[in-house]
C-alpha cells in the first residue's frame, strides 16, 4: 500500500532500532509518554517495545478521547437514548464505554434506546435531515482532531434550519491534559515519576500545530517531538528524544512534517472558535477535573446544543475505587500494576476507562503484550 | 408438503408479490410458496417425497457429521453472493472441516412480513445454484413468517449432515507442539465486503466476498496424503479467532509471521481506512490448516493445486505454551500477542 508500506518496513525498523542503542547512554534511563492512543495503539501492535533498549521505557499517556470520557458524560448519553426518546448518533468505540448501573451505550441501545454508530458528524446530520420526526443528537467526543468536523455540522444544521439536530459537547483540548500531567505532584513536586520528554499528538497537531507545545518544552525544560502514528515515526520521535535528552536541549521538534505545520490548520481554529468556547472546568477520567480543558456550544448556537435542549445535568460519578486508571493515565503506575487487571477488568468487561478502547493503555498491554508478564 | 391444485390458484406473483403473514400459516398460499419457489428450485427426489422430514439412505461405514449453522447478514445482497449461496456454503464447509463428504443439507426460512418475493427468488435461486455445483442437495425445510419488524427480511438457517470414512481423524484438539499452520488464501475478503457494502463505502474497486463450498478443496488436500491435524474455516472473527479456539482446544501456542499472511492489497486498505485488523474479519471460503510438520510442503502444494486454494501460504507454527497464547512476530520485527476478538471490531474514532 503506497504510503503505508514505507513506514512500517522492517529493515528500516532495525536501522533505527540500532540507532536508537548506539544513541541511548546506558548509564542512563530515558522515560519518555506519548500522550495520544494512536502511539499507544502502533507501539503495542507492531511490537515496537521490543526494538528499544531496556533502558528506554514508553509511558502511555491520557491521549484516548475513549478512556478519558467520564462516567457521568457517558450517563448524560445514555439518559438521552431512553429517557428523552432521541435517535443518538455516536462514534463506534465510545459504545462499550462503561456507565453507571452497569450500562454502556451498547447495552442501552439493547434495552431500546435509538443508538446508532456513525462514522461522522456529518452522518448524524443525515439521520437527522431523514428522520424529521425524531430529535438527533450527536454524542460528540474527541480531542481538537474531531473538533472541527463536529462545528461543521453544527452550522450546517443551522444553514438548513434543522430543528431536530443537536450536539451533546464532550470535547477536550490537549495542551491542558499535558499540563494537568506535568504539575500533578508525582511528577513536578515529588519526582517520583520521570518524564524526560513526550511524543506529541499527530492528528490533533495537524489541527492545532506545533506552537502550543512550545510552552511545556520552555517552562518544564521538557523536549516534545510530535510525530506520525505509523510505527518507524514512533521509532524517528524516539531516537530525536534521545538525542534532546542527551544534548541537554528541550525543544519542540516536528517528525511529522509531512502533516504538520506550526502554526496548523488556521481555518479549522477558526471554525472551532466561532462555534465553541472554553468551559470553566471539565472532568476528565482519570484526571479528575481540569480547569479549562473541555469545550461548550457557544450560545449563539444554543439551540443546538443537547445540554439547553434536553433536562439532562451532568452528575459526577466516581470511578471504582480499586481501578488505577488515574494512576496509569499519569504514567504513576503500569496496567499490571492494578489488582484488577486481567482479573477483574478485561476488555470483556472493562472496569476502568483504559480498558475500554484498543487505544487505551490498560486494553493495549492485554490485548498485544501480556504474553511478557509471564516470561 | 401439500399438492396444490393449480387450476383453482392464481399463481405468486413474484414480481410484485410480498411475504405476508398468510405465506407463514400453514394453509394454502404456504404450500403454494413452498411449491412453486422452494420446491422448484431445490428439486430432488426427497425433496419430491413431500413429507415433512425426509427419507434417505444410511450410508455403509463412517461416521456420521451433522453441522448447523443461522445465517443473519445485512445486506441480503453483496458482491460476491448473497444470503442464499452462504447459507449453503457454510454449512457445507462446517461439515467438510470435520474431513466429510457433505450429503444433505435442510433450509429453514424465517421471512418477515412486507419481504419481496423478487428478492425471496434471487436468494432461492442462488442456494439451488449453490446445493447444485456443490453437488449437496437441499432434501426438507421450513417456513415461518414474522410481523414487520420482527425480522431483518429473511433469515436461513440450514442443516448439513455428511460421512467421514473410518480411520480419517481431524478435530480442533489435535494440533501439536512443531506442527505447521497454513491458510488456503486471503484473509478478510467475505467480512470488508460486507463492511464496505453495508456502510456505502464506494471503494472504487469493490471488493467481493469469497464466499465458496470448501469440500473440494479438503478431499485435494487430504487426498495428498499430507497428515493433517486440524481443518477448520475461519468464518466469524477470522483467523485470530479461529487460532485462539484451536489453541485452547489442542492446548498448545502458536506463532505466527505477519510477512507470511495473504492479504488482498484492497481489503488490507479498506481496514487500514476503518482502523480494523483483516486478521479478525470474517471468511467465507478459506481454509485453516494445522498439517504435521513433515509434511507442510506437500499440503501446501495439493493446495495451492486447487482453484480455491492458488494463494495458500503457511503463516505460522505451533509450539508450547502453557498460556495457550497465539502470537505474532510483526513484519516490523517486534512481538504481540494476536488475542481474542473483544466483542464486535469496531472502528476506532482517531
Amino acid at each position: 500500500m503506497k504510503y503505508i508500506d514505507e513506514f512500517r518496513d522492517g529493515d528500516l525498523a532495525r536501522g533505527l532500532s540500532a540507532a536508537i542503542r548506539q544513541a541511548a547512554v546506558p548509564a542512563r534511563s530515558y522515560h519518555f509518554m506519548e500522550f495520544c492512543g494512536g502511539h499507544t495503539h502502533a507501539i503495542s501492535r507492531y511490537g515496537v517495545a521490543d526494538l528499544l533498549p531496556d533502558n528506554v521505557r514508553m509511558i502511555h499517556g491520557p491521549g484516548c478521547p475513549v478512556c478519558v470520557l467520564p462516567v457521568g458524560r457517558v450517563d448524560m448519553a445514555i439518559r438521552l437514548a431512553l429517557d428523552c426518546g432521541v435517535t443518538l448518533c455516536t462514534y463506534g468505540d465510545t459504545l462499550r464505554v462503561p456507565a453507571s448501573d452497569s450500562l454502556s451505550l451498547m447495552k442501552a441501545k439493547a434495552r431500546g434506546g435509538d443508538i446508532r454508530m456513525v462514522y461522522s458528524s456529518a452522518d448524524a446530520l443525515k439521520v437527522a435531515q431523514a428522520n424529521p420526526e425524531k430529535q438527533v443528537v450527536f454524542f460528540a467526543i474527541g480531542f481538537e482532531t474531531t473538533t472541527p468536523p463536529t462545528a461543521v455540522a453544527i452550522k450546517q444544521a443551522q444553514a438548513l434550519g434543522l430543528k431536530n439536530f443537536s450536539v451533546l459537547c464532550c470535547h477536550v483540548l490537549t495542551p491542558s491534559a499535558i499540563s494537568t500531567i506535568l504539575e500533578s505532584p508525582e511528577v513536578r513536586q515529588w519526582g517520583t515519576v520521570p518524564l524526560d520528554g513526550f511524543i506529541g499528538p499527530a492528528h490533533v497537531s495537524t489541527i492545532i500545530g506545533s506552537q502550543p507545545y512550545e510552552f511545556f518544552a520552555e517552562e518544564y525544560r521538557k523536549p516534545v517531538v510530535i510525530a506520525g502514528f505509523e510505527p518507524l515515526d514512533v521509532m524517528q520521535a524516539i531516537l530525536m528524544l534521545v538525542k534532546q535528552v542527551n544534548e541537554g536541549r528541550a525543544v519542540v521538534e516536528n517528525e511529522f512534517s509531512r502533516a504538520v505545520t506550526r502554526e496548523g490548520n488556521v481555518k479549522a481554529q477558526n471554525l472551532v472558535a466561532e462555534v465553541f468556547e472554553l468551559r470553566r472546568q471539565f472532568e476528565w477520567r482519570g484526571l479528575n477535573v481540569v480547569p479549562y480543558s473541555g469545550l461548550k456550544i457557544r450560545k449563539e448556537f444554543a439551540e443546538f446544543d443537547a445540554e439547553q435542549r434536553f433536562p439532562v445535568a451532568y452528575v459526577s460519578v466516581a470511578d471504582n475505587r480499586a481501578c488505577e486508571c488515574g494512576a496509569i493515565l499519569r504514567g504513576v503506575k503500569k496496567p499490571q500494576d492494578c489488582k484488577l487487571f486481567g482479573t477483574v477488568c478485561t476488555p470483556e468487561n472493562p472496569v476502568g476507562s483504559c480498558m475500554v478502547s484498543s487505544e487505551g493503555a490498560c486494553a493495549a498491554h492485554y490485548t498485544y503484550g501480556r504474553y511478557k508478564d509471564f516470561q | 408438503m401439500s399438492e396444490v391444485k393449480r387450476g383453482y390458484v392464481r399463481p405468486l406473483d413474484i414480481r410484485h408479490g410480498r411475504i405476508d403473514l398468510s405465506h407463514g400459516s400453514g394453509g394454502r398460499a404456504m404450500a403454494q410458496l413452498i411449491e412453486e419457489l422452494f420446491a422448484a428450485a431445490f428439486d430432488n427426489e426427497f425433496l419430491r417425497q413431500g413429507n415433512d422430514g425426509a427419507t434417505l439412505p444410511v450410508p455403509a461405514g463412517g461416521r456420521l457429521v451433522m453441522a448447523a449453522d443461522a445465517h443473519v447478514v445485512s445486506p441480503l445482497f453483496f458482491p460476491g453472493g448473497d444470503i442464499g449461496c452462504l447459507s449453503v456454503h457454510g454449512t457445507i464447509n462446517d461439515v467438510a472441516v470435520m474431513g466429510a463428504k457433505p450429503l444433505w443439507l435442510s433450509a429453514s426460512f424465517i421471512l418477515e412480513e412486507g419481504f419481496p418475493l423478487a428478492d425471496l427468488k434471487r436468494i432461492v435461486e442462488s442456494m439451488a445454484s449453490a446445493a447444485k455445483d456443490a453437488g449437496v442437495p437441499i432434501v426438507t425445510g421450513d417456513t415461518k413468517v414474522v410481523e414487520q419488524g420482527k425480522g431483518d427480511g429473511v433469515f436461513i438457517t440450514t442443516t448439513g449432515v455428511g460421512v467421514v470414512p473410518d480411520g480419517r481423524e481431524l478435530s480442533g484438539d489435535r494440533a501439536r507442539p512443531g506442527d505447521a499452520i497454513l491458510v488456503s488464501g486471503t484473509l478478510g475478503d467475505h467480512g470488508m465486503a460486507i463492511m464496505a457494502e453495508r456502510e456505502s463505502l464506494g471503494f472504487s474497486a469493490p471488493i467481493e466476498s469469497d464466499t465458496a463450498a470448501l469440500h473440494g478443496l479438503i478431499e485435494a488436500l487430504l487426498a495428498s496424503g499430507a497428515d493433517v491435524r486440524v481443518l477448520r474455516d475461519p468464518t466469524r472473527g477470522g483467523l485470530a479467532t479461529t487460532l485462539n479456539e484451536i489453541a485452547r482446544q489442542s492446548k498448545v501456542g502458536m506463532m505466527l509471521q505477519e510477512k507470511s499472511l495473504p492479504v488482498n492489497p484492497e481489503v488490507a486498505a479498506a481496514c487500514e481506512f476503518l482502523g480494523l485488523d483483516p486478521l479478525y474479519v470474517a471468511n467465507e471460503g478459506k481454509l485453516v490448516v494445522i498439517v504435521a510438520p513433515e509434511d507442510a510442503e506437500q499440503a501446501l502444494a495439493a493446495l495451492r493445486a486447487h482453484p480455491l486454494g492458488a494463494r495458500a501460504a503457511a503463516v505460522g507454527t505451533v509450539h508450547e505454551d502453557p498460556h495457550h497464547f497465539v502470537q505474532m512476530t510483526t513484519a516490523f520485527g517486534g512481538k504481540r500477542i494476536v488475542d481474542w476478538l473483544t466483542g464486535e471490531q469496531l472502528p476506532r474514532i482517531c
